[in-house]
């Protein structure tokens, strides 16, 4: 025992403890993989989540159509629910009340509301109550349904993101005559985007995901994407592997995302 | 007798049910450099912020060089960007570099071309010795560096007179003295100016009056060498005897 510290009931120090519990907790962690791998039929795991001859079916077809739509409805969700997030985003923070009181009301319902009820309110609901068909096909529907709902979160974090830049920024550009809306456009908008820039791309990787929800809208060949691909393959070949494939897919998308945001925090910071 | 730069008449203005400016009648005459002191609370800041109207004025007004700006139909960016201002926390744009910092509000309200705005901003750097330092962001620079990178940004919109909100209070001692010398050069060059400080040294050298304010109201102003010298109300002497 060491004699600048106080004796202790076990015997051991501080750091003689911490060393100690982490050691069991590395013994477990073997222990359970081990087991598993005892437990695991590798032989089913092969020829029902790997079987290569089935993999090799999947191409082209999972990179051209499924990966390509899934990147082009999530690209058109973002992007408009982007956009109208900050519009919303805005109006939150407006002097005018009922901008107020619309934003609020949008942000709550959307955010409320499962993102899969809304594709079939827009893909279903519309067409019955007004008539009307969103023109553009599914797309269209897509980006604005899932626009919609990211819209919603995206709004409550650009607001916080703009409420984050100090005061003393606005004041700063108003005093050199800038009008209000010059000096959100050109000075806060930009610091606020840097501060939210890695919830946005959280939210963009939820709405990669979210946009397999599309399926209800009832979707042609060339219209599936990854979500969709991998369960008609998973009932053409009575076989898990497609779904093995596809969330590879989905990784692929969204790994490179939280990769090129780390890289930009990082600038950010260099920046600051 | 020429219009003041600045007249503030019978001034007010609350915070909630806080009464911060208790009418204040001021002047700042065309090439006079006014340094306002006073303790913390006493409505100083406040006072100078209301001169561009950062805060709004509760009643009262203000005349800047004859122009009403606290008549309600008023323009004010046009107004503002007559009137310089330097913040005691700098705030300078920290995503933009330092040319950039200079060149925004040329371009986007004085509506200059990029060119020209560049080489009115380089003007300004070297005036307050910063040339070399154009492509660097703010982040990069100490605390002295950047605040006379603020004066030449609000230089570069060729303003008629310039207000320092305690320009030297956020920095660290040693810092204190690059700054006061770019204030003083242009002092020396005839720009109007309203100084709250708490730099006496600064306020004696340069300063054609000086005014102390306390509890929302002026107690005192007069000739800086002899207010600092010769305090004639019991307010000012407490107050001096304390900072000097």
């Amino acid at each position: 025992m060491s004699t600048t510290t106080a004796p202790r009931p076990s015997g051991m120090s501080p750091r003689q403890r911490a060393r100690a519990s982490r050691g069991v907790q590395y013994v477990v962690l073997v222990a359970v993989i081990v087991a598993l791998a005892l437990i695991a039929d590798w032989g089913e795991i092969r020829s029902q989540l790997f079987a290569g001859d089935i993999i090799s079916k999947l191409f082209p077809s999972i990179i051209t159509t499924a990966l390509k739509n899934t990147v082009i409805y999530t690209a058109g969700a973002f992007v408009f629910g982007l956009v109208l997030g900050l519009i919303l985003a805005l109006m939150r923070l407006s002097s005018v009340g009922p901008y107020r009181w619309i934003a609020t009301v949008v942000i709550e319902f959307f955010r409320g509301v499962p993102a899969l009820i809304v594709f079939i309110a827009f893909g279903y609901g519309l067409p019955i109550a007004f008539g009307i068909l969103l023109p553009g096909g599914i797309f269209t529907t897509v980006t604005v349904a899932l626009g919609l709902v990211g819209a919603a979160y995206m709004a409550e974090t650009i607001r916080a993101g703009i409420q984050a830049v100090p005061k003393g920024q606005m004041e700063a550009a108003r005093s050199l005559g800038m009008s209000q809306s010059r000096a959100m456009v050109s000075v806060v908008i930009p610091q606020a985007f840097r501060i939210v820039l890695p919830p946005l791309t959280n939210e963009l990787i939820l709405l990669t995901k979210d946009s397999s929800l599309v399926y209800i809208l009832g979707l042609g060949p060339s219209a599936l994407e990854l979500t969709s691909f991998g369960r008609q393959a998973l009932n053409q070949y009575v076989n898990l592997t497609p779904l093995f494939a596809v969330s590879i897919a989905y990784l692929v998308i969204t790994v490179p995302l939280s990769i090129v945001v780390r890289r930009m925090e990082a600038r950010a910071e260099r920046a600051r | 007798m020429s219009t003041p730069a600045i007249d503030v008449q019978q001034l007010h203005k609350y915070f909630g049910d806080n009464q911060v400016l208790k009418g204040i009648d001021f002047h700042v005459d065309n090439g006079q450099v006014v340094c306002v002191i006073g303790p913390s609370g006493s409505g100083k800041s406040t006072l100078l912020r209301c001169v561009n109207l950062l805060e709004q004025p509760t009643s009262g007004k203000i005349f800047v060089e004859g122009d009403e700006i606290t008549d309600p139909d008023v323009h004010v960016d046009a107004i503002r960007s007559r009137i310089g201002m330097v913040f005691q926390q700098f705030n300078l744009f920290p995503h933009l570099t330092v040319l950039r910092n200079l060149t925004l509000a040329q371009q986007r309200v004085k509506g200059r071309g990029k060119d020209e705005a560049a080489q009115i901003a380089r003007k300004n750097l070297e005036k307050v010795g910063l040339a070399a330092r154009e492509d660097a962001y703010p982040a990069h620079l100490s605390g002295g560096q950047q605040q006379r990178i603020a004066i030449a940004r609000a230089l570069s919109m060729d303003p008629d007179m310039m207000l320092f909100d305690e320009p030297t209070s956020a920095l660290d001692p040693e810092l204190v003295g690059d700054v006061l010398g770019v204030m003083k050069d242009l002092a020396r060059e005839g720009m109007t100016m309203m100084v709250v400080t708490h730099e006496m040294g600064f306020a004696r050298e340069v300063g054609d009056k000086l005014v102390f304010m306390d509890g929302g109201v002026i107690v005192e102003e007069g000739d800086p060498v002899e207010v600092l010298a010769n305090p004639q109300h019991e307010r000012t002497q407490s107050f001096l005897s304390k900072v000097l």
